[in-house]
């Protein structure tokens, strides 16, 4: 008769070799991926992503917007990194997550066909992050602007769901007048990173999710800012509109366009443009630091090692240069941020680049700044002083799309 | 045929291999040219006892193999051989092998009873040979105890081959009586009560009904207690595997008898021969495997009503079962460490010790603790290693908090004892319970304050980098406990203490890969698993020494393709190294890989890579390396599209990959790295994809490919139809026949067991996930028209999920994903089929109110999908 099987056990040894870690491991990626692979095939198409906004008080907000440099960042970096770091590391590392808008000084083609319009909450950009039972949200140079329970997923103690150190991290407005987090993208969720989805997909995602939890409720002892999402429209005539003109429970601050195909990526991009003018904006033109509107343009630029003064770009634009003298006398360093005015008859228009001709110093700017102008503002910001793109210029672009679309049809028919 | 088949079968055993490769050929053909003739006169020789006993014995065997075969396929294709005989000669053969029963020859009854259990277990499902076990009844009261004996085994094989739901309870009744009968005291011959215990072993699953009668199983119980007793030391072993059977098969039903199955089995393990007393430990650790198993459903379900309940029983005997199983400790062997087969009572009770502590928890360490601490410091190896020993078998199960102030005070002692201590087998066990500290009370997941600090952490790591230069088994247990100590940080974000020593960790451990007596213990294994886990816990701060290590594990792999004319042995053990370092590699791939700071540095070295992992299958002749293939799937992962280049030359071993069915994991796997490549590649993996496709086919068609991978095949489907979106046209007329009939397989399957239900879930999702594919790849496409014929049977594959009521949550997303995916690739076409199904609409809303996450986030899809298709 057959002996019944040895009781052997395993002695002194893992309970499952590395090897079918490895297998194990391997099965597991694979599985996530597909799942990733079939969440990006369902983006959804756009009409789905208007959803009903809350209503909030109105009210306004000063801010300054800036832009800078970074290369592209994988949420396996985030997450990882995110919470571990501390004071002015954590501040400097933030400063650089954020994806920043090119400021909109032509129309771009297929306004309608590939981007999405929204009107931009007036407020302080921010970075929210929630894990392990605390979110934290930091302004764009990296400094803390509230620490505080939320609703959002392992977002306060009470709300653990999952492992506790999966991260959300969503990119918002923080609109004071209502005390609100209007969400204008979200960058990950759960731990699952949406850097490599399209924005369509992204804005997607915020609204389904945010539905999800209890986020979108007033505040509370374990929910301290409500957040909100930003109605998000087609660029269509009706969409740009909408977004132009129609109600918002916040302040406006002018539009911003998305690419429907453009990925997240820290830094400025041309795949989301920010425009504005006085109908949707208070701040148009850019105040000096008593907050008033000076005569002449002004540029923040950075002063680098050889005196040349440059933008926020990468790469960068020289706009200038300070003698050694100079920077000696005024007691300057590489690095510095300077305040320059620039007179009107001294710009040039080349190819599409500005060139200044003398730059007059006006002084250090706010402390708090911690970016140069980009090139794009600086020419938005010429534009605005002389011959701004208005808003019947990007009606007459989404025009005359729809007619070469119709156009083509009739071609193709033949 | 004139063939002398005993000639034959006896040339067939020489020692002579010309003379046994001839008759082995003249089997073969006899067996080929008349299957019946071949059988009968092999039966006629085993039933004939003027012939010699080793003809007999071969004729039988012989007889066994044309019955049954290991592999599925192989065996159902006996069965329907033997099934398509001819009646009078199968009842012939039958005739002969009960005659063999009564032999005098005890190997030709043993032989018999075997050939007949195959018989039986092939004819009795089918109601074949009703009158067998009726008639092996009537001879157990035959006097001879030659045939009672024998009649015995035979049943006890029987029960082995046959399911219990093909046997009539009267029979099964009949069955056990006369086992039982046979095993009592009162059976004079020893040898009809030993085959009447091991019977009982085979018999217990048929013994449901009985076990479920008090009087039935006091019976039952009684007798194998009783011979426990017994003066024969084979039938007391025997009889403690009965108990053993019993313990995970009738747990529930054991509350009576424990207190005297308690007192047996002390008895045993203090006194009895090694072979009983392991039996009677292994009573003890069975009970501990189903509380565990109990107890872990407790914890997982709120609401705690499970099945079996918990009886606690190891609660109850802990006072007196701890002190039993730590003098087993003390009866160590001198040189156990060194043998890896050894398998003795201080081992067997160690191991009892440690699933006593996950049983009971907390509750164990004071029992345990006087020992330890009475025993760790004696002059006696012995006491000290049977102290190590206990203490690290106790720590999993407790809670931390008991725990970490006894580790805090032993941590130091053992690292002392690890350097120092003069007997091997104390630092094999020391360094192994190093390794359990770290493993269970070492990581960012505890909340107690950390056992390891900035302080002690490197002082840890000069012990154990010290210890890897020491004898292999303990050099072995000191990279083992590096592992775990690598895996406490793997959470430790930017700044891991390990950091500093990185280079010099690494180094040790390549180090010891070169050791000459790397092939010992499995130091060389356990050195590059660690090399591993170093590498996957690893922070960016580190990553340029991974980085390094790239061409250094490169070279490795070179060397050895450059080896010539190896034996054998050598190539086996070549083929083994290569895939410690393909391991490797995969591993750096992955951590490389992954992190936008170092990828594309490390793509530089892809090519040189590929090739090797190219040479490493070229040099396995038909079959390809599974570690290779799962590094190639990291590699094209890391490289995108750009892994297009290498596709022309790594076709063929995919394609190789994919035939492999004996070794399913490989198969397995090869179908993994297809996905990979789909998502690296898209829609540049279309050249290669009608290969790929056929193989796919087939794959799915034979019935030699094990069952396992086939769930993963119709995933791969979707993977394809995503990658090449409606290229995927022309496989339509193919794979969609076969998602539809094994839909409708997988959805009126009803599982009669748990893991039966795990395989029918998972070749759900399998085939929804390629349904999934299929339809996002046709999104947006003017062929998606293609599709509509098919989409009634999907919805109906749907309902019919849902009105089973057995699926699990993974298939319940994946199901309510494909409804959304259906509606949004059809579109307003779809939107009348959805309306008339019979149950989409309660299906998505059970999914938009499930707590599952996953459920939800998937129902949300397809609720926004349907009602765009719907609303038109």
């Amino acid at each position: 008769m057959a002996p019944p099987p040895e009781p052997r056990r395993p002695y002194k040894r893992p309970a499952i070799s590395d090897q079918q870690r490895r297998r194990e491991l391997a099965l597991q990626a694979q599985s996530a991926r597909r799942a990733d692979a079939q969440a990006r095939a369902r983006a959804l198409a756009s009409s789905l992503l208007t959803t009903p906004t809350p209503p909030a008080a109105t009210h306004r907000h000063e801010e300054e917007h800036e832009e800078e440099e970074e290369q592209e960042h994988t949420v396996a970096d985030v997450a990882a990194s995110a919470s571990k770091l501390r004071g002015s590391e954590a501040r400097r590392w933030f400063a650089r997550q954020i994806m920043l808008p090119e400021w909109m000084v032509d129309a771009p083609p297929h306004l309608a066909s590939d981007w999405h319009v929204f009107a931009r909450p007036s407020g302080k950009r921010c970075l929210v992050v929630s894990s392990n039972g605390i979110t934290i949200s930091r302004v764009r140079n990296g400094s803390i602007l509230h620490r505080f329970p939320s609703a959002l997923p392992n977002g306060s103690k009470r709300d653990i769901s999952g492992p506790a150190s999966s991260y959300s991290i969503l990119d918002c407005i923080f609109h004071e007048p209502d005390q609100t987090y209007y969400i204008i993208d979200m960058i990950c969720w759960r731990g699952y990173s949406l850097y490599d989805c399209t924005a369509e997909f992204r804005f997607f995602w915020v609204n389904s999710k945010l539905t999800e939890t209890s986020a979108g409720d007033p505040p509370s002892a374990n929910h301290r800012y409500r957040f909100s999402a930003v109605p998000i429209y087609e660029c269509t005539l009706e969409g740009l509109q909408a977004a132009y003109s129609g109600g918002t429970p916040y302040v406006k601050d002018g539009l911003l366009f998305y690419n429907k195909h453009a990925h997240y990526q820290a830094g400025i991009t041309p795949l989301t443009l920010v425009w504005k003018d006085e109908t949707c904006s208070q701040y148009v033109i850019d105040t000096d630091g008593k907050g008033e509107v000076p005569n002449e343009q002004h540029l923040v630029l950075e002063l680098q090692e050889d005196g040349k003064l440059v933008t926020s770009d990468d790469p960068p634009v020289v706009f200038g240069s300070l003698d050694n003298e100079f920077i000696q006398k005024s007691n300057l360093r590489t690095g510095n941020l300077l305040r320059f005015a620039v007179r009107d008859e001294s710009v040039r228009l080349v190819d599409g680049k500005m060139q200044t001709g003398e730059l007059q110093f006006v002084g250090k700017p706010n402390r708090a700044r911690a970016f140069a102008d980009s090139h794009s503002k600086a020419l938005f910001q010429y534009a605005a002083r002389h011959a701004p793109l208005r808003i019947d210029d990007l009606i007459a672009s989404i025009q005359s799309n729809n007619m070469e679309l119709e156009s083509t049809d009739v071609e193709m028919q033949d | 045929m004139s063939l002398d088949v005993t000639q034959v079968l006896l040339s067939a055993q020489s020692a002579d291999g010309a003379i046994r490769k001839h008759a082995e050929e003249s089997l073969k053909q006899f067996q080929e040219q008349n299957l019946p003739g071949f059988l009968l006169s092999l039966s006629s020789e085993l039933a004939n006892e003027e012939k010699p006993e080793e003809s007999r014995r071969l004729a039988g065997l012989i007889l066994k193999n044309a019955l049954d075969a290991k592999e599925q396929h192989r065996k159902n294709e006996l069965f329907q051989r033997w099934l398509a005989l001819d009646a009078g000669a199968k009842q012939q053969i039958k005739g002969l092998l009960l005659q063999t029963l009564t032999s005098p020859v005890a190997s030709a009854r043993s032989t018999a009873s075997q050939v007949i259990a195959k018989v039986a277990g092939i004819e009795i499902p089918q109601k074949q040979w009703p009158e067998l076990i009726g008639s092996l009844l009537s001879s157990i009261h035959q006097v001879q105890p030659n045939i009672k004996q024998a009649t015995l085994e035979t049943l006890g094989y029987l029960c082995e081959e046959v399911s219990p739901d093909a046997v009539d309870q009267d029979q099964v009744n009949k069955i056990l009586t006369a086992v039982v009968q046979g095993m009592n005291a009162s059976e004079a011959n020893s040898d009809v009560r030993l085959a009447a215990t091991r019977a009982l072993y085979n018999a217990l699953g048929f013994a449901q009904v009985n076990f479920s009668n008090d009087m039935e199983r006091d019976y039952i119980m009684r007798v194998v207690c009783e011979a426990t007793q017994s003066p024969e030391v084979k039938i007391r072993q025997a009889a403690f595997e009965c108990l053993v059977a019993i313990s995970s098969t009738y747990y529930d039903k054991l509350a009576a008898y424990m207190q005297d199955i308690f007192n047996i089995t002390a008895k045993a393990v203090r006194g009895d021969e090694e072979s009983v007393a392991l039996q009677a430990i292994e009573f003890w650790s069975s009970i501990c495997d189903e509380e565990i198993d109990i107890l872990d459903e407790y914890s997982s379900e709120f609401t705690a009503d499970s099945d079996v309940p918990c009886y606690y029983f190891i609660k109850q005997a802990l006072p007196a079962l701890v002190p039993m199983l730590l003098e087993t400790l003390l009866k160590q062997e001198e040189d156990q460490d060194l043998d890896e087969g050894a398998w003795n009572l201080a081992m067997a009770g160690g191991t009892c010790l440690g699933l006593v502590a996950r049983t009971v928890g907390d509750d164990i360490v004071p029992l345990v603790m006087p020992f330890v601490e009475e025993n760790i410091t004696k002059s006696d190896w012995r006491q000290r290693e049977a102290a190590t020993y206990a203490f690290g078998s106790i720590l999993e199960g407790p809670s931390a908090d008991k725990l970490a102030p006894l580790v805090n005070v032993a941590l130091n002692f053992m690292l002392t004892a690890l350097t120092k201590d003069p007997s091997n087998h104390v630092k094999d066990t020391t360094a192994w319970t190093l390794g359990r500290i770290f493993e269970f009370l070492h990581g960012s997941a505890l909340e107690t304050p950390p056992i390891i600090t900035a302080e002690n952490c490197q002082q840890i790591l000069t012990v154990l980098l010290h210890s890897m230069k020491d004898v292999p088994n303990v050099a072995e247990k000191a990279c083992g406990a590096l592992y775990f100590l690598a895996q406490g940080y793997v959470d430790a974000g930017s700044a891991s203490p390990l950091s500093p020593f990185f280079q010099d960790i690494v180094q040790n451990l390549l180090m010891v890969t070169h050791r000459e007596d790397a092939g010992e213990s499995r130091l060389r294994t356990a050195a590059y698993e660690t090399l591993n886990e170093v590498v996957r816990c690893s922070t960016e701060e580190t990553a340029p020494i991974v980085m390094q290590l790239v061409p250094v594990i490169m070279m490795e792999l070179h060397q050895t393709l450059e080896a010539e004319k190896l034996s054998t042995d050598e190539r086996e053990k070549r083929s083994e190294l290569q895939g410690l370092l393909c391991g490797c590699l995969q591993v750096i791939i992955q951590k490389l890989g992954g992190m936008e700071s170092t990828k594309y540095s490390f793509l530089q070295y892809a090519d040189q890579i590929m090739d090797l992992f190219l040479r490493v299958f070229a040099c396995r002749n038909a079959t390809v390396h599974e570690e290779a293939m799962l590094a190639i799937g990291a590699l094209a992962y890391a490289a995108g599209p750009n892994f297009a280049k290498y596709m022309a030359q790594f076709y063929q071993y995919l394609e190789m990959g994919l035939q492999n069915f004996e070794e399913y994991q490989v198969c397995a796997i090869t179908v993994g790295v297809v996905g990979d490549l789909c998502r690296a590649l898209e829609d540049k993996i279309l050249p290669f994809c009608d290969g790929i496709m056929t193989q796919l086919l087939k794959d799915l068609s034979s019935n030699q490919l094990h069952r396992s991978v086939k769930p993963p095949i119709f995933s791969c489907f979707g993977d394809i139809a995503l990658a090449i979106g409606e290229n995927f046209e022309k496989y339509l007329i193919y794979a969609m026949p076969m998602l539809q009939s094994a839909a409708d397989l997988s959805a009126h399957t009803t599982a009669t067991d748990d893991e039966m239900l795990d395989y029918t879930n998972q070749l759900r999702n399998g085939i929804l996930e390629a349904y999934s594919g299929i339809l996002q790849g046709f999104k947006s496409s003017p062929k998606t028209q293609l599709l509509m014929p098919y989409a009634p049977h999907i919805l109906q594959f749907l309902d019919a999920l849902y009105n089973g009521k057995d699926m699990d949550d993974t298939v319940m997303k994946t199901a309510i994903g494909v409804l959304g995916d259906l509606a949004d690739t059809l579109g307003v076409h779809a939107g009348p089929l959805i309306n008339q199904s019979t149950s989409s609409k309660a299906f998505l809303e059970e999914c938009l109110a499930s707590d599952d996450p996953l459920v939800k986030e998937s129902a949300d899809w397809a609720s926004i999908a349907i009602t765009r298709a719907v609303s038109g």
